[in-house]
Formats: structure tokens, C-alpha cells, sequence
């Protein structure tokens, strides 16, 4: 066993962390105050091979696997949700579809501007009827020649507002339904019939677009089918698990913030004659932060290096996904306590770091449909087959 | 033993969950969004008597007891936390301070006024260096001729941008002094609004005062007495804030279920599903809780006065279901209760402050474990 980051691992955090700094930390506060989406960031991230860390260099990548991946998510998660998440729906969603199961062709034209930000991804699955239930979605997808037509909607789509190209699930035969009867395609947003109809006023994440999608008659050729024709369940499955993994990343960045901070100001901040940090509700709130971190970061890059090793990960990525979300709004809850009055105003980063963190237990799959996925897996061994 | 509410508290309760429907919670979402809250829902809330909830009738108060007024609060707050709040802090911390500590001018002066809503309360203790801590405070009073000289900065000030009177506590000849300032005395100033995660109605501003002068009469109790009245006031805030937060938790309940009884995925209502099952009797079981705590306080209050053990352990308990409850209830309604347009963010948002606002929840859980062990003759620090 080696728990230690390669050479290469380690120099790409270095390079991502200085990026970091010097682009999104100076920007974050008033991506969230002014509701902006960080398209410059996301053109300089592209610029220098981060929106392609995980893909091949082949096309347009940096080939630095699901662990590069993570540690750009974890680096960006301390900073900036808003970022993480835009690039979480561009990278590990929207694009990692095209990249697990895109024709050469396909990621010949796709992958590659994806990779180096000349475009922007985003995932289209959820619809208003069909969230956590995911396999009852509506979009129809109806063949017409060499072509097929698109019609219906999607719900919360983030990048959805301003994204360049969009892999969306509709269902092309309604009696299969999930089990062959759903089929991904590639759709780029400037077709006709193709509209964003609104953009949600959120909580938190509120650097990030959430959108209301519509297709009405949208024509998308035949060679823009992603995988087999009735088979879309399964590769926007598969592109889930990477998604969760890597969310689970940014919640590890974002609960190291949050012990971090608490640490700096449990430091100077004095109360009834000392320090916090001498005050034991804060040493007790400072050791269970830094032990979830630790146990969030080991699961993090275990999982990273069993999906780099070839290895099934399906359950764990779950796992990675519901913990570290949970983690991460126990550590910045907490955080928020140290702080007191200052962790209540909008001038300082916790409150924002507090409403960014709740959608992390939601979105993605809810943490309710996580622990569905864990104990599936788990039963199934065990030969019993749950239903949702 | 007898858990029934009277005729009266049953006509009222029915009175303040009527005025918070109709009133305040078709205003909610906006007022939050805009950061405001317009005066005419508090001279609204002025015209039923809830400015001066448990004021005597000598001064137009509505005399509400105890369980009364931590219901009307509720009720409040099961609208919106922000109007709760405001109205609580108002009454609880400078009404009632006056009617407690005030010479019979003092209270003439000003509790009718405070009543009708002509004039809006506000309190000022925290400074930036001293919120909890009463030694760290650096505000000076100094008594010269028949005036006393305030200077200092006061922080976190509650109803601070609309508010006509100051109740502000400084350092003086003979320790902690509390005094009456009119928003127009000269020399006091109300600075900047702290914008902040819930209570967003709230507001929550900077006070200077710069060689700020007062009659001397303006000075409530005696000199030395500041802290006994600012402990007192806290305590009866602190009773409101668990009061606050029955409310939001109670509402955020309504709120899931009837979304649970919505809401379809895999075929039947979320609410068939035992984990939504789970989230909300566990909800309801916290939420049930806290009234009986909360309800037996403000009845003890009336009794023998209010308890200090009794109030910290409702508001550390209050604060801790509050945000349990809202955010499993979020979870209910999954990527709808992250978005503004429903009220469950805002109530999640408000929720939250409930464990800092009116004394941290580890400032409420040192003084329990104090009463524990001074039971036991050990002395605890903080």
C-alpha cells in the first residue's frame, strides 16, 4: 500500500492551487452577491488543460485520470462551490458522457472544445416529474429519417442557462422505458426548437445557472445518438457515479475550509479571558471536523485511484457523495458556530460557504437515493433485490 | 397537573395564527428578498397589541401572559422569524426592561409610545470586542452635571435602522449602566446594516455614539445595575427565540408534508416512503417536545419569574430542533427547498441564526452545566 500523491499529482495541485488563488478566490464573494456565472474563469480553466484534466490528451485533455480530477474539485471546493459546480456539470457530467461512451468522431467534434473551454457542457436528465425517479423522464425522442425530434423539457439543469452543448436522455421507445427505452444524445443549443425558459433564484450555489430547458421539435441527426440507441440509462448512469465522486472531492475542499478557517479564528479570537481555541466546545467542534476531513479525504482518493485502476465503484462513489456532502454541512455548520455573529454576515465567506453547502445533500442524486444505491449494492450480494 | 390552555390563551392563539396568515405570510418571501419590513405591518401588529403583548392595560399593553405572548411569537414566526424577531426584541428586551427597571416618568415617557408602535425599541450591548463577555465591555458613561456622556461603538444592534429608542449599555462610575437613548440625542449615529444569512428583514446595524448626551433621568435603574438588566432582558429574549423557533419548525412541518402528499416519484407519493416517513415523525416528535419545555417555561415564568436554568435549556433546545427540523423538512422537498421561490430556504436560513442570536447555544450549555454543578458545590468558569 502507498498512500502518497506521484510526482505529477502533486505538481498539477500545486499549479491548480496558484490558478485558484489567483482567479476565482478574488472573485468568489461577488459570484454569489451578484448571481454570475464565472464564464472567464471557466476560459482560463480551459485554456490551460483543466476543463480536460481527466480526459486523454488525445482529445484535448491533460490524461491526469479521476485523481487529477479530484484534486482540481477539492481545490476549487475550498474557495469557490459556485466554480466547483460549474465545473462538476461541465467536466464530470456533461462532458464525461461523450468521453465513456462518444464515437471517435463524436469526441473528435465535442470532446476536444469541451476540453479546452471553447465550449460549455451541461448534463440534461432531471425533469419536473422525474428527479430522484429518474428513469421516469418524458422528453420524447421520436426518428424522423436520419434524423430524430426532440420534444418536451428539462428542470435545474445547472450550466443549463449558457452551457454550448448538452447530453440529454428522452425516450425513444415509451413501452422499454428505463430498461431500453431511453436513448442519450448530444444537443447543441444553438438548433432551433432548442430554449432556455427560465433561471431558478437559488439558496446558495448562486454563481452557478440553473435552468429551465425546452425542446419543441428539436432535429438531432442520427450521428448525435451517444451510445446505443436504448441504451442512455446506462451511460448516464455510469457518467453519475464519476459526477458523485468528484462532488464528493469539492465537499472535502469545502469541509477543509471550513476546519481551516475555524482554526485561524479559534486562534485570535478571545472570550472571557483566553482564547477560543482553549474553550473545549471549540476543541471538541475543531477534532470531529479534522477527523471527518480525514476520513472524507482517504474515501476520496481511494475511490479516485479504484476507478483509475480499472476497478467497480459504483457503491463507493455513492458513498463518497452522501458522507462527504454531510461532512461538509456538518464542518461549515460548525464553522458557522465558531464564528457566531461573524459567521452570520454576508461579508464574511461562511454564511456563503453555509448556503452553498446544503444543495451538495440534495442534487446529484439526493443523499436518500445514495443510501438507496449503497444498500442495493449491498443486499444484492446478499441475493435480495430492493426496489426503490 | 394541567396541560389545557384557557379560554382566553385558546381565543388568542386562534387570533395570532389568523394575523399571521392573513398579514405577514403573504409578505414573507418579499420582505425577505427585499431586506426590508414595511412599517405598516408592524403598525398592523401595533393596532392588535402585540407592540406592547405584556405591557399592562395602564400603559395600552395587552397584558399577555407568559404562554400567551411565547405563542403569539410562535405564530409569528411560523410566517416569517424576521417579524418574530423584531417584535420580540422590542418587547422582551426594551419594553419590558422599562417596565421592570423604570421610574414611573420613565415609563410614562415611553411605554405608551412603545405600545402604539410611534416608537420602535432597540438594544445595545454587543460591541465588537465583547458579545457575551460583560467584562470585555468597552462603552464609557460618564455622569456630568445632569447628563450623562455616552462614547462608544455598539454592534449587532436589532431593530437598529428603524428605531426611535436606544436602550444602551456603557461602563460606569459603579459598573454597568443602562440608559434611555432617543434616536435624535445628539451624538448618536447608526451606521452601517450587517446583510446576513436569515432574519434577513431584520435589521441588525452599528451604533456610534460620540460624546452622546442624555438627561441623567434618561438613566434606567440604578447606577451599577446595567448587567442585571441586560441578563433580564436576554433571558426574556432568549425565551422568545425558542418561542421563534417552535414556529419555524412547526411551519417547515406543514410545509413537508403537504409536499410529501404531492409530490410523485417511483409511482406514489414521497410520503409513502419510509424515509420521508422517518424525517417527519421524527420532526414532529422534536417540534412536540419543545412546546411543552417552552409552554412550562413561560408558565413557570409567570409563577415564580422567569428561571435562568429553564430559559437556557429551552433556547439551546429550541435553536438545536429549529435547525434539525428545517433541514431535514428541505430534504423532504429535495431541489425545490433550495430555491427561494418556496419558503423552506428562508426558513432553513432563519432557523440557523436561532443558535447564535440571543446567546450562543455553548453560552446557554455553560450556564446549564453551571446550575448542574453548583448543585453540587463545584464552581465552573467560562
Amino acid at each position: 500500500m502507498d498512500f502518497t500523491f506521484s510526482p505529477e499529482h502533486t505538481a498539477l495541485r500545486r499549479m491548480i492551487r496558484e490558478f485558484v488563488e489567483a482567479e476565482v478566490a478574488p472573485i468568489a464573494a461577488e459570484l454569489d452577491r451578484e448571481h454570475k456565472v464565472p464564464y472567464e474563469v471557466m476560459r482560463k480553466l480551459g485554456e490551460i488543460g483543466l476543463l480536460g484534466v481527466c480526459f486523454p490528451q488525445k482529445y484535448g485533455g491533460m490524461g491526469a485520470g479521476e485523481t487529477g480530477y479530484c484534486i482540481l474539485m477539492e481545490e476549487l471546493g475550498k474557495v469557490c462551490t459556485s466554480t466547483a459546480t460549474n465545473v462538476g456539470a461541465h467536466i464530470g457530467i456533461g462532458a464525461m458522457v461523450i468521453h465513456l461512451d462518444g464515437t471517435p468522431e463524436q469526441k473528435e467534434k465535442y470532446l476536444t472544445p469541451l476540453s479546452r473551454g471553447q465550449k460549455i457542457a451541461a448534463f440534461g436528465l432531471t425533469e419536473s416529474n422525474a428527479g430522484s425517479d429518474a428513469a421516469n423522464i418524458r422528453t420524447r425522442a421520436v426518428r424522423e429519417g436520419d434524423s430524430w425530434i426532440l420534444d418536451g423539457g428539462k428542470v435545474y439543469i445547472t450550466n443549463g442557462g449558457y452551457a454550448d452543448i448538452i447530453t440529454v436522455m428522452a425516450v425513444t421507445d415509451p413501452a422499454l422505458g428505463a430498461r431500453g427505452g431511453v436513448t442519450a444524445f448530444i444537443v447543441e443549443t444553438d438548433w432551433p426548437g432548442f430554449s432556455v425558459a427560465r433561471e431558478e433564484d437559488k439558496m446558495g450555489i448562486r454563481g452557478t445557472s440553473t435552468a429551465e430547458l425546452v425542446f419543441e421539435e428539436l432535429r438531432v441527426p442520427h450521428e448525435n445518438v451517444l451510445g446505443k440507441v436504448g441504451e442512455g440509462f446506462v451511460s448516464f448512469m455510469k457518467s453519475l457515479d464519476m459526477g458523485r465522486l468528484t462532488l464528493g472531492a469539492a465537499c472535502l475542499g469545502g469541509a477543509q475550509a471550513a476546519l481551516d478557517w475555524s482554526v485561524r479564528w479559534a486562534k485570535r479570537r478571545r472570550l472571557f479571558g483566553a482564547e477560543l481555541a482553549h474553550k473545549q466546545s471549540v476543541q471538541w467542534m475543531i477534532a470531529n471536523m479534522a477527523t471527518e476531513v480525514e476520513a472524507l479525504r482517504s474515501l476520496v482518493y481511494r475511490v479516485a485511484w479504484m476507478v483509475d485502476t480499472g476497478q467497480p465503484f459504483t457503491q463507493l462513489a455513492a458513498m463518497c457523495k452522501m458522507y462527504g456532502s454531510e461532512v461538509a454541512s456538518r464542518a461549515i455548520d460548525m464553522a458557522l458556530q465558531i464564528h457566531g455573529g461573524l459567521g452570520l454576515t454576508r461579508d464574511y465567506p461562511i454564511e456563503r460557504a453555509f448556503r452553498d453547502a446544503r444543495i451538495a445533500e440534495i442534487f446529484e442524486g439526493t443523499n436518500e437515493i445514495q443510501r438507496i444505491v449503497i444498500a442495493t449494492n449491498i443486499f444484492r450480494e446478499h441475493g435480495v433485490r430492493i426496489r426503490p | 397537573m394541567d396541560f389545557t390552555l384557557n379560554e382566553e390563551q385558546r381565543m388568542f392563539r386562534n387570533m395570532f395564527r389568523d394575523f399571521a396568515a392573513k398579514e405577514i405570510a403573504p409578505h414573507a418571501e418579499e420582505m425577505d428578498h427585499q431586506e426590508t419590513l414595511p412599517p405598516s405591518i408592524l403598525q398592523k401588529a401595533a393596532n392588535q397589541g402585540f407592540l406592547g403583548a405584556t405591557l399592562p392595560e395602564d400603559y395600552f399593553g395587552a397584558a399577555l401572559d407568559s404562554v400567551s405572548y411565547a405563542m403569539l411569537i410562535e405564530a409569528l414566526a411560523s410566517a416569517s422569524v424576521s417579524v418574530a424577531m423584531t417584535i420580540a426584541s422590542h418587547v422582551s428586551l426594551v419594553a419590558m426592561s422599562i417596565l421592570a427597571h423604570g421610574s414611573d416618568a420613565q415609563k410614562e415617557e415611553w411605554l405608551p409610545a412603545l405600545a402604539a408602535g410611534e416608537v420602535i425599541g432597540a438594544f445595545a450591548l454587543t460591541e465588537p470586542d465583547a458579545g457575551s463577555d460583560a467584562a470585555a465591555l468597552q462603552s464609557r458613561a460618564v455622569v456630568q452635571g445632569e447628563e450623562v456622556v455616552l462614547d462608544g461603538v455598539k454592534t449587532w444592534v436589532t431593530n437598529g435602522a428603524t428605531a426611535g429608542l436606544f436602550l444602551v449599555f456603557a461602563r460606569g462610575a459603579e459598573g454597568v449602566d443602562a440608559c434611555l437613548v432617543p434616536r435624535d440625542a445628539p451624538g448618536l449615529s447608526v451606521g452601517y446594516r450587517e446583510p446576513t444569512l436569515g432574519l434577513r428583514s431584520v435589521s441588525f446595524n452599528t451604533i456610534y455614539l460620540e460624546g452622546c448626551r442624555v438627561p441623567l433621568a434618561n438613566r434606567l435603574g440604578a447606577p451599577g445595575q446595567g448587567w442585571t438588566i441586560a441578563q433580564q432582558a436576554q433571558d426574556r429574549l432568549a425565551l422568545a427565540v425558542a418561542a421563534a423557533a417552535l414556529g419555524v419548525a412547526s411551519s417547515a412541518i406543514d410545509v413537508a408534508a403537504q409536499f410529501a402528499t404531492e409530490r410523485i416519484q417511483f409511482g406514489v407519493p414521497i410520503g409513502q416512503k419510509q424515509a420521508i416517513q422517518n424525517y417527519i415523525a421524527t420532526a414532529v416528535t422534536e417540534v412536540e417536545a419543545l412546546r411543552y419545555l417552552l409552554y412550562h417555561a413561560a408558565w413557570q415564568a409567570d409563577q415564580e419569574g422567569l428561571d435562568a436554568f429553564d430559559v437556557s435549556v429551552v433556547k439551546v433546545f429550541g435553536a438545536r430542533i429549529a435547525r434539525s427540523v428545517t433541514n431535514w423538512m428541505l430534504q423532504v422537498l429535495g431541489g425545490y427547498g433550495f430555491m427561494e421561490d418556496y419558503p423552506m430556504a428562508r426558513k432553513y436560513r432563519d432557523a440557523r441564526t436561532l443558535g447564535i442570536v440571543g446567546g450562543p447555544t455553548e453560552l446557554h450549555s455553560f450556564r446549564i452545566a453551571q446550575h448542574v454543578f453548583a448543585g453540587r458545590d463545584l464552581e465552573i468558569a467560562l
